[in-house]
């Protein structure tokens, strides 16, 4: 009623991954933890290890390729 | 050299617009209607219109500067949907009433909430009573030729009323189609400049954006609706010229197998090109059914339409928009109120349907018109309205 | 009248494939309709888009329900949705689809029985484009297996719409996608 979703975070049901043509793929080797991937993600898919560096969540990943393109040391490639 | 092109309406909205030579364009964007306007701008870049583009900060800006070309003399265009149509409101009032020429396209959408980009006529049903000239057309080519006839109506010295043509968004703006395109020489001959006499021109000065108080501003508003009367025989005229030279007309509507139809399926925009096929379908069983598709919306052409329906024993008029809190929808209100004084008439069903850009589809139509048959044999109408097609409710 | 309905993901060109078949059909002196159905537009997102190709004038703006072809355009869609994606298809109607399946094999996996067509087009436009935007490939395909269009009509609108070395790419895409189609009448015994 009145254009409204009563439950919150309904839409973690909506699982985006499989839009993907080609998924992020971090190289902890070269992740200098600055997390700007994790700014930019517009689907907040990235999140922090106990480490503190970044991992991909795969279940809602769309394959946008923004944090690889945003990421300084180039710690991120998109793979098929 | 005839171009025969696959054009999605909006595609051929710009084209006609550019065979017109216009001097203005002002608009700002917004879907399904954004491709017109994209075009434009990409003709104008390329040098193959020499217009003025205004990428206005708003539709209200938008109009509003349409309204100051259109004053010093400009041959203007703009184009919006939905929510852009609603925010220049106050603008169409301003624009019929002072006389401007203006032709507008709108790919029809519906208004918000919930947030939807599809198609219905909420939009410029929420709008008819600005005094603007109104077509619904159901074609791409409809379109293109609307247009160029729409400029040689509103420029004619005898109307000088805007006019704006209206096309389902994405059922019509966004569908590749067959269309040929008129070429500006030819436009131009049919079209050709005239001077107004009522323009800010500083050789003769006159005063535009009066104040009037009770004792004049209702004189003024009756010289709009004694243009409005003037506007279907004109357009017959204008359209009788364009067949002429393009070999192919529009009428103010369009009837199709009226012929002893005892159900009459009212409809406009593209529905009604789907409802062709439904009555192809009936009338293949022998079901006496027709359609009649208003195309100039206002101002009614009152005498045709009554002649025109009084024959048929059912209307079953469909609204593709919503007269919430009233007797039904908007285009049943105006057919209703054709009749309001006879004793002897059809009765009228009134069918809600493709809100919000819900398909109508073949099956649907026939089933409405099915239930109008129903109506012949019962022989009253208990329920005038009827919301067709909302899941979960009974009909 | 052929109707053909397009299954794809937003940024793979489906919409842009369903005209280019109609322009196609439209500069034969045919007449034509091609829209989309969008939901919100999005890369990655299912997308419909429809074709209908007929000889004389079209009235029906009604989406398409029962269609005579069904091309699809990224194989998850039938991971997905399979039933969805085959809703309504003709007896007789025709089944294309991206995958580097054969016809025989694919159809074996839907348990559908009819004729099917299959081209590995990502493969293709990968080679050939760089990038895995198939419509230009998967509508050699459609041409291949339906011949509602002559080939050099199609190549004619990918050069009007595209251009430069883009347009060579396109049509080398659908080219390629047109000599590897296989298609087969699969009975499921």
């Amino acid at each position: 009623m009145g254009c409204v979703i009563r439950e919150p975070g309904s839409s973690v049901r909506n699982r985006t991954a499989s839009w993907r043509v080609f998924a992020p793929n971090v190289d902890r080797s070269k992740c200098v933890k600055c997390l700007l991937c994790w700014v930019f993600c517009p689907e907040g898919a990235i999140e922090i290890d106990e480490d503190g560096f970044t991992k991909v969540n795969y279940t809602y990943c769309k394959g946008c390729g923004i944090c690889a393109n945003e990421c300084p040391p180039k710690a991120i490639t998109m793979v098929k | 050299m005839i171009r025969r092109l696959a054009l999605p309406t909006n595609y051929a909205v710009a084209y006609a617009v550019k065979s017109c030579d216009v001097d203005v364009i002002a608009a700002y964007p917004i879907t399904p209607q954004t491709a017109v306007v994209e075009k434009l701008s990409e003709f104008v870049a390329d040098g193959e219109l020499d217009a003025e583009f205004i990428a206005a900060e708003s539709e209200h800006s938008a109009l509003s500067a349409v309204v100051g070309a259109s004053a010093v003399g400009a041959r203007v265009f703009t184009a919006t949907s939905s929510q852009g149509l609603a925010l220049m409101h106050e603008v169409l009032f301003i624009a019929s009433s002072m006389r401007l020429p203006i032709v507008m396209a709108i790919a029809n959408r519906t208004l918000s909430m919930p947030l939807n980009i599809h198609n219905d006529h909420q939009d410029m049903m929420a709008s008819r009573d600005c005094g603007w000239v109104q077509m619904y057309v159901s074609s791409a080519q409809e379109a293109h030729d609307s247009i160029i006839q729409s400029y040689r109506l509103a420029e004619r010295s005898d109307i000088l009323v805007p006019v704006c043509v209206c096309y389902d968004g994405f059922v019509l703006s966004h569908t590749y189609e067959p269309v040929i395109v008129r070429e500006k020489d030819e436009v131009m001959e049919y079209l050709p400049r005239i001077d107004r006499p009522n323009i800010l021109d500083p050789d003769r000065p006159i005063t535009m954006g009066i104040m009037a108080l009770p004792d004049h501003t209702y004189e003024f508003k009756y010289q709009l609706v004694d243009a409005l009367t003037k506007v279907p025989k004109a357009l017959e005229e204008v359209d009788k010229e364009f067949e002429k030279r393009f070999n192919v007309s529009y009428g103010l509507y369009e009837e199709y197998m009226m012929e002893d139809a005892e159900v009459l399926l009212i409809a406009m925009g593209a529905m009604a090109s789907t409802a062709k096929v439904a009555i192809d379908r009936l009338r293949s069983r022998g079901v006496k059914v027709g359609l009649f598709r208003p195309r100039l919306y206002r101002p009614i052409p009152i005498d045709s339409w009554r002649e025109a329906f009084m024959k048929a024993k059912v209307l079953a008029v469909v609204d593709r928009a919503i007269g919430f809190g009233g007797v039904g929808g908007p285009l049943f209100n105006d057919i209703a109120a054709l009749f309001a004084n006879d004793r002897d008439r059809p009765l009228i069903l009134n069918f809600i349907a493709g809100i919000g850009g819900r398909d109508v589809t073949v099956k649907e139509l026939i089933d409405m018109i099915n239930m109008s048959f129903k109506v012949i044999e019962r022989g009253y109408v208990d329920k005038p309205c009827i919301y067709y097609g909302v899941r979960g409710l009974e009909v | 009248m052929i109707e053909v309905r397009w299954h794809g993901r937003g940024g793979q060109g489906v919409v842009t494939a369903a005209e280019l078949l109609a322009s196609a059909a439209v500069i034969e002196g045919k007449w034509a309709q091609a829209f989309p159905s969008f939901g919100a537009e999005r890369r990655g997102a299912p997308v419909q888009a429809y074709t209908r190709i007929n000889d004389k004038p079209i009235f029906d703006r009604s989406f398409i329900y029962e269609p005579d072809v069904v091309v699809v355009v990224d194989q998850s869609l039938l991971e997905a949705d399979v039933r969805g994606v085959l809703q309504g298809i003709k007896p007789n109607g025709k089944l294309i689809v991206n995958t580097n399946y054969s016809p025989q094999v694919l159809a074996k996996k839907l348990k559908y029985e009819g004729e099917v067509a299959t081209v590995d087009a990502t493969s293709i436009a990968i080679e050939v484009l760089g990038r895995p935007i198939v419509n230009t490939a998967m509508l050699g395909a459609v041409i291949k297996s339906i011949r509602v269009v002559e080939l050099p009509s199609v190549l004619k609108v990918l050069e009007a719409r595209f251009k430069g070395a883009i347009a060579d790419r396109n049509v080398k895409a659908l080219i390629r996608a047109f000599e590897n189609t296989a298609m087969e009448v699969v009975k499921v015994d």
